[in-house]
């Protein structure tokens, strides 16, 4: 995808030199050896090199950059480390990535208060670490932590492993500093409970790079728990293993975590870092409890009663935290694990009620055999949130292809039984054509207005999460199947 | 009474640019601006459309009493863990709307935090659905949680999801002699320590603290908070939630001032209750013009919660920046400006 679109050089050089009059030389970049670590994201399929790359260091500079991005009438498009999986940060041909990666001060930690206040280039897993000290930390703990910025974060609303009990990104952060298109500041959010008035941050949280520019970010610390304690539970079933994760919730536990993975899966990952996993397990199910280890005790023998009676044929418990480590290192691991074992992979993101969770695997199931490409499953199973991930090769030929057609089903069926399309990946250039499944016009017209009331000359990450009508006629003429257009009201082309 | 009927009302409306005023079982009347515009009866659409305890879900429509709504869960040990206030005959709908939390806020978080999706009739009539039922949904703008206190000034919040928790199996709560500097100190210590802390509440030099969680959580906690025991700690609670306390029980201006917890107690003349580790402070008191310079200077913001005298506004007033793009997404949601006109602010 993507690929050269022809820039006019005098546009390029116009834009450049106008951010050079307060931008230092390296902070401009548009030779192509230079623009092109930016033409993607963590999403590799779509490539595009910006036609100017922007490296603000202060406020002032990033304000800037927007006055004379919006007055030219160029789009600007924010980039954190690049970690995201829906194309969110996808540049523009015509246009400036705008990358926050030198705002990678930490300005203070409040202990008392309990509050972290960082520059949006800081790394996810730093919060965390320079809270250590005073037992806190940052709950959100996305799988690329160690890489991924909190701006990034919040432009995705990013979740983790542990957020049935500890919540998204959209829950642990406090307040936001930045900018509109027009380079006007704001605060949303606030250092106290709540503000007056709608709750912009809210809207802002998880709005990819289209509303705002975040140059600073307020969040919630949380008390570390004292202990913490994982049960790795087999089933010789996949459903007995869905129906376990529903009856954990119905008898009253919240746990910290609790991931599902595959057969597949876990040949993949103990390949690749030797969690220890099953590997008889048609499934296993990580059940994470922690807090005083009273608490956890009561509450590991509780899961313990609830696996078994759902049918567990194995239960291990991690007995120190060095094995509770290893056990979700395999999780954790479970992206790069299957680089290892296939060319390339495609990580789909839909959430579903629990209780379809049966009937979404065997639909997908179902999809391996149709589309002849393997799909081994990783899930966020507390939340309902899947990761299949269809194994396939790029360079065979329609192999690409397949891919899509098999995620674009998978995304839909997610639809079907009550589901998103994205639980915490975002929508991006990715998943655009399914937004016209699980929206009506109506809906979709109504975002565009939300849109253009922050950025009525839609310069900012434009094109991207929210589908144009136009799209979603002409995804429909392509995608008829059974002979239902998704909306026949819409005059076609 | 169907969706149907209720949309085509709000299309007459809209029509005519006639204001509506949305309102519940009108527990809240007092809450924001003087509200104006023809009577909108939102209990006429009540009932709840989806609860299966496994999924820790409701989908309720926004006629349906809060009472009957949190009794149903209570029947399968489950909970609103915001603890939102009723003031009386609250509907589903109106806790949504008016956003406000209870005593469990600070640990659970508020309404916006547990709102997954809503179905909306917005000023053009349209049912318009964002969000649903699943615990992670980014698909689109988060528009459902900015709903959550938005007062009904961006369309009728006709059904609402809200995620639920289990109610903590055993509660105690304990009380401490301390001076408000005191209080503050430990209850933000506190709150930075793995203690199962769910309320926290300040008064005439009593610190109250409740603790949820199992047995052998609060057997471990309670040594740590010290303090004694007090023996009917959930009838404490609703006079807190409910305001039913003696402290709100007088005649001057109820002021909820908002701010950062570890703030210094507020040099105003009244009394206070603390809630919410520090983060809300209410303030009975005769005194107008110094509140809300003081809760800014203070990092926070001041709402003239109950007062026969709002002419000075409610809510403090946005600057230029938010203003603009309130009127903004207003106009988007909203252009012919019937909803709740003035509620929140003058300009909405």
């Amino acid at each position: 995808m993507g690929g050269a679109v022809p820039v006019a050089l005098s546009r390029q050089h116009e834009v450049a030199r106008a951010l050079r009059a307060f931008l230092p030389e390296r902070a401009v970049l548009f030779d192509e050896e230079d623009t092109r670590p930016y033409e993607c994201d963590g999403l590799t399929a779509y490539r595009q090199l910006p036609m100017v790359v922007a490296l603000p260091e202060t406020e002032e500079q990033v304000q800037r950059v927007l006055k004379t991005c919006s007055a030219l009438n160029v789009p600007v498009v924010p980039r954190g480390a690049g970690t995201g999986l829906s194309g969110g940060a996808l540049p523009p041909g015509d246009g400036v990535l705008l990358s926050m990666a030198k705002f990678m001060r930490v300005l203070r930690v409040e202990p008392l208060a309990r509050v972290a206040v960082v520059q949006p280039g800081v790394r996810n897993a730093v919060i965390s670490e320079l809270a250590a000290p005073h037992g806190l930390y940052y709950a959100p703990d996305p799988s690329s932590q160690i890489a991924c910025t909190i701006g990034g974060n919040v432009a995705e609303n990013s979740g983790g492993v542990h957020c049935l009990k500890y919540g998204l990104t959209v829950h642990n952060v406090l307040r936001v500093r930045g900018f509109t298109i027009d380079g006007e500041p704001l605060v949303l959010g606030s250092d106290a409970p709540d503000s007056p008035g709608l709750d912009l941050l809210a809207l802002a949280i998880g709005s990819e790079g289209m509303l705002v520019v975040v140059t600073e970010v307020t969040v919630k610390l949380l008390p570390k728990p004292q202990c913490a304690r994982v049960i790795m539970a087999s089933f010789d079933d996949l459903e007995k293993a869905g129906n376990a994760v529903a009856a954990i919730i119905a008898a009253g536990i919240i746990p910290a975590g609790l991931e599902m993975m595959d057969r597949p899966a876990t040949h993949a990952v103990e390949q690749f870092v030797g969690a220890g996993y099953d590997l008889e397990a048609a499934a296993i199910l990580l059940c994470e409890s922690d807090g005083t280890p009273a608490e956890v005790e009561h509450e590991i023998a509780r899961m313990e009663e609830v696996l078994q009676a759902c049918g567990a044929v194995r239960l291990t418990v991690s007995r120190d935290a060095a094995e509770r480590l290893r056990f979700w290192s395999g999780r954790k691991a479970a992206f790069p694990a299957m680089g290892r074992i296939s060319p390339d992979y495609y990580c789909m993101d839909g959430t579903i009620p629990r209780k379809r969770l049966g009937e979404v695997l065997r639909f997908i199931a179902e999809m391996e055999k149709k589309y002849g490409l393997r799909c081994p499953n990783v899930f966020h199973a507390g939340d309902g949130n899947l990761h299949p991930l269809i194994l396939f090769d790029a360079n065979r030929p329609d192999e690409l292809a397949r891919t899509e057609g098999f995620a674009a089903e998978v995304l839909e069926k997610c639809v079907a039984v009550g589901g998103t399309i994205t639980g915490e990946h975002g929508v991006g250039v990715e998943k655009i054509n399914q937004m016209c499944t699980q929206f009506r016009p109506d809906e979709l017209e109504l975002f565009h207005a939300v849109k253009r009331a922050f950025d009525p000359r839609r310069l900012l990450n434009p094109g991207k999460a929210v589908p144009t009508l136009a799209r979603c006629a002409e995804y429909g003429r392509m995608h008829v199947r059974g002979g239902a257009l998704p909306h026949p009201e819409l005059a076609r082309f | 009474m169907t969706l149907g009927a209720l949309q085509e009302e709000i299309r007459s409306a809209a029509a005519r640019a006639a204001p509506l005023r949305l309102r519940g079982g009108g527990s809240k009347d007092f809450l924001g601006n003087e509200p104006r515009g023809t009577l909108f009866d939102t209990r006429r659409y009540a009932g709840i459309c989806d609860y299966e305890p496994s999924e820790l879900v409701v989908t309720a429509r926004c006629g349906t009493p809060l009472a009957e709504l949190e009794q149903t869960l209570a029947h399968r040990g489950q909970c609103l863990a915001f603890e939102p206030p009723h003031f009386g005959a609250a509907t589903f709908g109106g806790c949504i709307a008016a956003g406000l939390s209870g005593p469990r806020r600070a640990a659970a978080g508020a309404v916006r935090d547990f709102v997954l999706g809503v179905k909306l009739i917005d000023g053009r009539a349209r049912v318009l659905q964002f969000g649903g039922q699943v615990m992670k949904n980014v698909a689109g703008y988060d528009v459902s949680r900015l709903l959550a206190g938005s007062l009904g000034t961006l369309g009728l919040i006709a059904e609402a999801s809200v995620k639920l928790l289990p109610q903590p199996p055993a509660e105690r709560t304990l009380l401490l002699e301390l001076p408000q500097a005191k209080a503050l100190e430990a209850m933000n210590r506190w709150a930075g320590e793995p203690l199962p802390i769910s309320a926290t509440a300040w008064h005439d030099d009593v610190l109250s603290v409740r603790l949820s969680g199992s047995e052998a959580a609060l057997r471990a906690a309670a040594p740590r908070i010290g303090g004694h025991e007090l023996a009917d700690g959930p009838a404490f609670w609703r006079t807190v939630r409910e305001q039913t306390h003696a402290f709100f029980a007088g005649a001057e201006n109820l002021w909820r001032v908002a701010l950062p917890s570890t703030s210094p107690a507020l040099a105003l003349p009244g009394a206070q209750l603390v809630e919410w580790n520090g983060g809300l402070r209410w303030l009975r008191s005769g005194a107008a013009a110094e509140v809300r310079p003081a809760a800014a200077r203070a990092g926070g913001h001041a709402t003239l919660f109950r007062a026969p005298d709002k002419s000075a506004g409610a809510f403090t007033p946005l600057d230029p920046v938010l203003a603009r793009l309130h009127r903004a997404l207003k106009e988007a949601f909203d252009p012919a400006g019937i909803f709740n006109p003035g509620r929140m602010y003058a300009e909405l």
